[in-house]
């Protein structure tokens, strides 16, 4: 589904991922893991297609479009969904108006009927209940005032309504207790299925207990310099980054 | 000074109030007149003038006449169809073209007894002695107000008895229409104790219509009296608009006013409130959204005479092109007024590099025991909300109406009156990229 290969990006002039490449296929989860500063947060940006994030070398290929060509609206319409780290207030405009917003452009690409009020309301209540939300929350500015767990539930949220092939979730665990943690765990489980490609963006091995990966990959600076299964993450989370970086060092003195 | 600019002096004005309603009622003669020489006395405000920095009225005083249409205009039926089309269903309606009262376009509807709605040319006229102490010179504000005094050819007087509540809102629409030159509507809003009203003012012009609008409205609210009062401006993008909104509140009153400016080249509201009884509550909001080379000033003053009284002011303003927006808001809290709540926000979105914003709070305290707050921010759109929303599929230009929108809507979620904040929604959405689209999602 997605393709990553060679990709160099740099911010600012100073390059921040040197040559990173990485593959998931339809119906799997892979965990990408590093240590602060190792690129997982420009990684994400520029697979949204963040501007002032530039590509200097490689290619990404996601279905069958060239990604760093289409601008950050069409990769959502063509199915890509970034679930941000720190999801951003939006005062004055409701979860209602961006929820209907956001589902009608997807729509529109898909060549589906615009949902009117109506059926727009049913769609949002349907996925509410299934999160336990309260309807008021409809009413709320997008992410205006709310706690650090409201905002990852307004994410979720927004994932489900519109339904995404491609989901990247950029440290989805940060700053949740046991329970929110839980909660987003098992949103993910659920999002899960065989057309759709989930990747994980997390720096703890937390989340990994509840959501399991088949792929975990580690990335240190700007590289994935190791894959594995769900062993290895168990592994950093005992030993830490620490010994990852000691075996790329000796690999590139070798 | 060079002639040009004082070329107003040379025009026959002082004539004018022979001319007007209420001309052979004695005491509206004396006060036109008197109101007449403070004003030529005094000449237009200059920019050295503090309170006119910002603000250049020195065309005014160039145009070919300050004189008001005598005899009503014939309204166009553009002035038609804005008087068929923009009042709400049920609402008490007064048309006024080029400040001429139209009763064959307006539709007053059925009032709850004692309510009065009349036209203020009519009163004149009459010799009627109640709006008499409403021109006195210590209601004048500006030079403007004594002009207005002078030279006022009509508008409408509302009185709300005591505990009456007024349900369906007073609509008063002002067309420039034709060759409107001089406009200057006068409004006189009295409500009773304990009475409860909503008053729109809305100001229309087509688009050619060259004209001067001087509007002053008073507001009178005596105890525990409610009144939401609603000013909108949009008209001609070659329109000049001088107003002024001036109201004194007794004990326990409530007014919120709202002001709402997208039309004009040159605009200007001058809008001061006394509160002179203990416990008010006063809410002042504006949006001012600009384009080209549009000008818009809001001056408000609060003065806090009484104790416990609590004022908020909510401002906001949406520059694009070379526009120019200012906002001056000034409170001051007097002695012996303790207890005093007083906040003052005025925050701005500059849309582009040619746009400015002049911002100033002033506050003055002579009180102990108040709370007196203000914010003032300039800002641009944020790439971070532009990019959130692109990321869900929202195409650049539709986010950043999205964006404006949801930055307007905290002026506009504050108008109580359900249709009216529709129709300024609208309003706003007619002016933004992609704005029926939005519509269509509300």
């Amino acid at each position: 589904m997605l393709s990553v290969k060679n990709l160099h990006v740099t911010i600012d002039g100073k390059e921040i991922l040197s040559g990173l490449d990485f593959d998931i296929k339809a119906g799997q989860v892979h965990a990408i893991m590093g240590p602060n500063g190792s690129g997982k947060s420009t990684l994400v940006q520029a697979l949204a297609g963040r501007e002032g994030y530039v590509v200097t070398d490689g290619s990404v290929r996601y279905l069958k479009h060239d990604l760093l060509k289409m601008t950050p609206e069409q990769r959502s319409r063509e199915g890509l969904f970034l679930a941000f780290q720190y999801p951003v207030e939006i005062p004055g405009v409701s979860i209602a108006f961006f929820l209907r917003t956001a589902l009608n452009a997807i729509r529109k690409q898909q060549g589906l009927p615009e949902l009117d009020a109506i059926d727009f309301l049913g769609l949002v209540r349907a996925r509410m209940r299934q999160l336990d939300m309260d309807e008021s929350f409809l009413s709320r500015a997008v992410n205006e005032g709310f706690s650090g767990g409201e905002k990852k539930r307004n994410e979720i949220l927004q994932m489900l309504i519109l339904e995404p092939k491609l989901i990247i979730l950029d440290e989805p665990d940060s700053g949740l207790d046991i329970d929110a943690l839980r909660f987003v765990a098992d949103s993910i489980n659920k999002m899960r299925n065989p057309q759709r490609a989930i990747v994980l963006v997390t720096h703890y091995q937390r989340l990994l207990d509840y959501v399991v990966p088949d792929v975990v990959h580690v990335l240190s600076q700007g590289r994935i310099v190791k894959s594995g299964d769900a062993e290895l993450a168990r592994q950093l989370e005992k030993n830490g980054y620490g010994w990852i970086e000691a075996e790329v060092a000796a690999r590139q003195v070798a | 000074m060079s002639a040009q600019v004082e070329s107003w002096r040379n025009m026959n004005l002082h004539h004018v109030p022979y001319t007007l309603a209420g001309y052979d009622t004695p005491w509206v003669l004396d006060a036109r007149i008197s109101a007449f020489e403070r004003f030529f006395q005094h000449g237009f405000p200059a920019r050295r003038d503090e309170e006119w920095k910002y603000t250049d009225v020195t065309s005014i005083g160039r145009r070919t006449t300050l004189a008001p249409d005598i005899i009503p205009a014939e309204p166009s039926s553009d002035a038609k169809l804005l008087a068929w089309t923009l009042a709400g269903e049920g609402m008490h309606l007064m048309v006024f073209v080029n400040g001429h009262y139209d009763a064959m376009l307006s539709t007053v509807g059925n009032l709850p007894h004692g309510v009065r709605l009349e036209s203020l040319a009519k009163l004149l006229d009459n010799g009627n002695r109640f709006p008499e102490k409403f021109f006195d010179q210590h209601y004048e504000h500006t030079v403007f107000s004594s002009l207005n005094n002078a030279f006022a050819t009509g508008g409408a007087v509302v009185v709300v008895p005591a505990n009456v509540v007024l349900e369906a809102p007073v609509y008063l629409l002002f067309i420039a229409s034709g060759h409107g030159e001089a406009i200057y509507p006068r409004n006189i809003i009295i409500a009773g104790e304990n009475s409860q009203a909503t008053i729109i003012e809305h100001y229309m012009g087509t688009l050619d219509i060259h004209n001067f609008t001087n509007a002053i409205t008073q507001l009178d609210l005596a105890t525990g009296a409610r009144v939401e009062h609603c000013k909108l401006m949009q008209e001609g993008p070659a329109a000049t608009h001088i107003g002024g909104i001036h109201a004194e509140q007794a004990a326990a009153s409530e007014l919120t006013t709202h002001s709402f400016a997208l039309g004009c080249h040159l605009g200007r509201n001058d809008i001061t409130v006394k509160l002179q009884g203990r416990a008010c509550h006063s809410t002042l909001n504006g949006l001012y959204m600009l384009n080209e080379r549009q000008h818009m000033d809001h001056h408000t003053q609060i003065d806090h005479f009484a104790e416990n009284c609590v004022s908020r002011e909510y401002y906001r303003g949406v520059l694009d092109g070379a526009s120019h927006g200012v906002f001056n808001g000034k409170v001051i809290v007097h002695a012996g007024a303790y207890g005093t709540d007083a906040h003052q926000a005025n925050h701005n979105l500059l849309l582009s590099r040619l746009a400015e914003v002049d911002t100033k709070p002033q506050l003055e305290i002579f009180a102990d025991d108040v709370k007196c707050t203000h914010g003032a921010t300039v800002g641009q759109l944020g790439e971070d909300q532009l990019f959130y929303l692109r990321s869900r599929g929202i195409d650049a230009d539709l986010a950043r109406s999205v964006m404006i929108y949801g930055f307007a809507n905290d002026i506009i979620s504050r108008v109580g009156e359900a249709s009216l904040r529709t129709h300024i929604e609208h309003m706003l959405l007619d002016r933004l990229p992609q704005g029926e689209l939005v519509k269509g999602l509300l």
